[in-house]
């Protein structure tokens, strides 16, 4: 498998990650060889293998439907790069 | 003071010998005099320090107890600290100051503990040598030219050069384990679920985990007991009785069955590693130990699986920094994705990208599958590989890293070169089991060799005593750099 520029602007993307061409290009060798580590996979047949998602087998807890956290608005919208009013301001995403 | 362990610290603090402003005084001083050497920290805060301690030596004298008030620790900054910048080595978190204290920062406020400072790490804990610090890589306190390795370099750093009595880690591959191997202290990695994950900055959900770095064993045991406990703000929190983890500490190793895997021996260990090894193995003969080989026959796809469920699990937690409510944002955007897509790029360093999108790549449509879904079935392979393993020995040994420190700069252009630098420790992370280093020797460069133990599921008191009595039978983890 190979990455082309394409599919790795593609990808940048996805993740909202802004990239130039040249990083692109630089990327995209440094991928190429971390995926042909991962290749390495592909040799074990895993066939009725059940996937692992998680060290132990937890399932989620339930809680009294009960208010355990105070309002902090003031101290979390304190770190915000851009509020007002008491809403964090983004640009206008509806016309 | 600095040369004496948290025991000994405690037992002066308790007799009135020392007061905590005194001792964290003669630690900052320490820390103004070497840091700017070592970069071990991003952040210290003298006043802050003080005031703690100062609440410490009130706690005191109004009749408090408990084994650790007043004995100063240092935070890796990735655990929350209300008040404190709390970065996780990257830009992105460069303006950010907590507004609320992660658990493991909340315990050891319980327990009195002044915090030193926050110390440096790898980007958002990815990186096995802390050089993808925004703040700058670490130096080795045992050789100014070699990295410390990471990603809890600053940690292993400090605590080797007796800037801090003690500090905190948290290990997703290998991030307490290996650092503390290559700068000469005793790191554990507790069992998955174990320490709470709440308020320490998330890389890969499914594997992180927090624990102590001290110079000994028997500090680790009694970190151990502050840091570790159900909290219900962390989902994967396991609801546990209390355990004293010092508990065994003293009990003889007659009769224990120490595992060595066959594939830790294999190719790819440093002579010199190997050497120290080795002897470490006669040491624990002496000492009554049985030595039994056992096999885990998929460790070999570790780094591979490794490095595609924690990419994919980074991918999804790191999109919570969209410079929206808190973090970097872009100075100049057009329309919203640009404001994501421009923030991002300026607030992630070079590797935190690649792992992101190697993530994103392997969670996408058409690839989920064949990448994925593969790596989770191989996941369980290794995991039972170790179940396996445990019905013929008591805990697992073998070396930490392949190799003793290597140079700054050595692997910088080579990520996977780097990546295979944490062969021994990731298939612990996976399994989820408890796992520790422990110093063992010096190599041929005179850099440190850490000796690696791994225990069975929440056999954490277990493999602290097997780690507490070969440190009573060798000095190795009391050895500090010369000429700091």
């Amino acid at each position: 498998m190979s990455l082309s520029l394409e599919d790795i602007q593609r990808i940048a993307r996805l993740a909202r990650i802004r990239v130039s061409e040249t990083e692109a290009a630089q990327t995209g060798e440094q991928l190429n060889g971390i995926f042909k580590l991962i290749e390495q996979m592909q040799a074990v047949d895993t066939g009725g293998v059940a996937p692992m998602a998680h060290a132990q087998e937890v399932y989620q807890r339930l809680r009294e439907d009960a208010v355990t956290e105070p309002n902090r608005r003031e101290a979390f919208q304190a770190i915000a790069p851009q509020t007002e009013a008491g809403l964090y301001l983004v640009p206008k995403v509806i016309e | 003071m600095t040369d004496s362990s948290l025991k000994q610290l405690a037992a002066l603090l308790a007799e009135g010998k020392t007061s905590s402003v005194e001792l964290c005084t003669e630690y900052l001083d320490r820390i103004a005099a070497l840091n700017p050497t070592l970069n071990a920290f991003i952040t210290v805060d003298r006043d802050k320090t003080l005031l703690e301690a100062k609440t410490a030596d009130t706690r005191r004298a109004q009749g408090g107890t408990g084994t650790l008030l007043g004995v100063p620790i240092a935070h890796k900054d990735i655990f929350c600290a209300e008040g404190w910048p709390t970065t996780c080595g990257s830009k992105m978190l460069s303006n950010f100051v907590s507004p609320y204290d992660a658990h493991v920062i909340s315990q050891f406020k319980a327990a009195g503990m002044p915090s030193l400072g926050k110390t440096n790490m790898d980007e958002f804990a990815m990186g096995s040598s802390n050089e993808t610090s925004f703040f700058g890589p670490v130096k080795n306190p045992w050789d100014l030219k070699a990295v410390p390795g990471g990603s809890s370099g600053g940690a292993a750093a400090c605590v080797a050069a007796r800037l801090a009595p003690a500090a905190t880690g948290t290990d997703t591959g290998g991030s307490i384990r290996q650092p503390a191997a290559l700068c000469n202290i005793t790191g554990l990695k507790p069992t998955y679920g174990v320490v709470s994950r709440y308020g320490m900055i998330a890389f890969a959900s499914s594997l992180d985990q927090a624990g102590p770095m001290a110079p000994s064993a028997e500090d680790c045991a009694l970190l151990l007991n502050a840091m570790a406990g159900f909290d219900a703000r962390d989902s994967t929190s396991l609801q546990r009785d209390k355990e004293d983890y010092a508990r065994d500490l003293t009990q003889p190793l007659k009769g224990l069955k120490i595992g060595l895997p066959k594939e830790f021996f294999a190719a790819g260990m440093a002579p010199d590693v190997a050497k120290a090894i080795e002897a470490a193995i006669a040491e624990y003969r002496t000492l009554g130990a049985e030595t039994v080989e056992v096999s885990l026959p998929n460790m070999g796809l570790s780094v591979p699986v490794y490095y595609v469920l924690a990419p994919a699990e980074a991918s999804s937690n790191l999109s919570r920094f969209d410079g929206v409510r808190y973090g970097h944002r872009a100075a100049e955007y057009g329309d919203l994705t640009d404001m994501y897509e421009r923030s991002r790029a300026e607030g992630f360093g070079a590797e935190v990208k690649r792992r992101i999108l190697i993530g994103t790549y392997v969670l996408s449509h058409g690839y989920y599958d064949a990448y994925y879904i593969q790596a989770q079935k191989l996941r369980r392979l290794i995991a039972q590989d170790f179940i396996e393993a445990f019905k013929q020995c008591d805990v697992m040994l073998g070396p930490t890293a392949p190799t003793t420190a290597f140079d700054l700069g050595a692997k910088n252009e080579d990520p996977v070169q780097m990546y295979l630098s944490d062969i021994y420790t990731i298939a612990v992370n996976l399994a989820g089991l408890p796992g520790m280093s422990l110093p063992c020797g010096f190599g041929n460069d005179g850099r440190p060799i850490g000796l690696q133990l791994i225990g069975d599921y929440f056999a954490e008191a277990r493999m602290l005593n097997v780690a507490h009595q070969y440190q009573l039978a060798t000095d190795w983890h009391q050895r500090t750099p010369e000429g700091l």
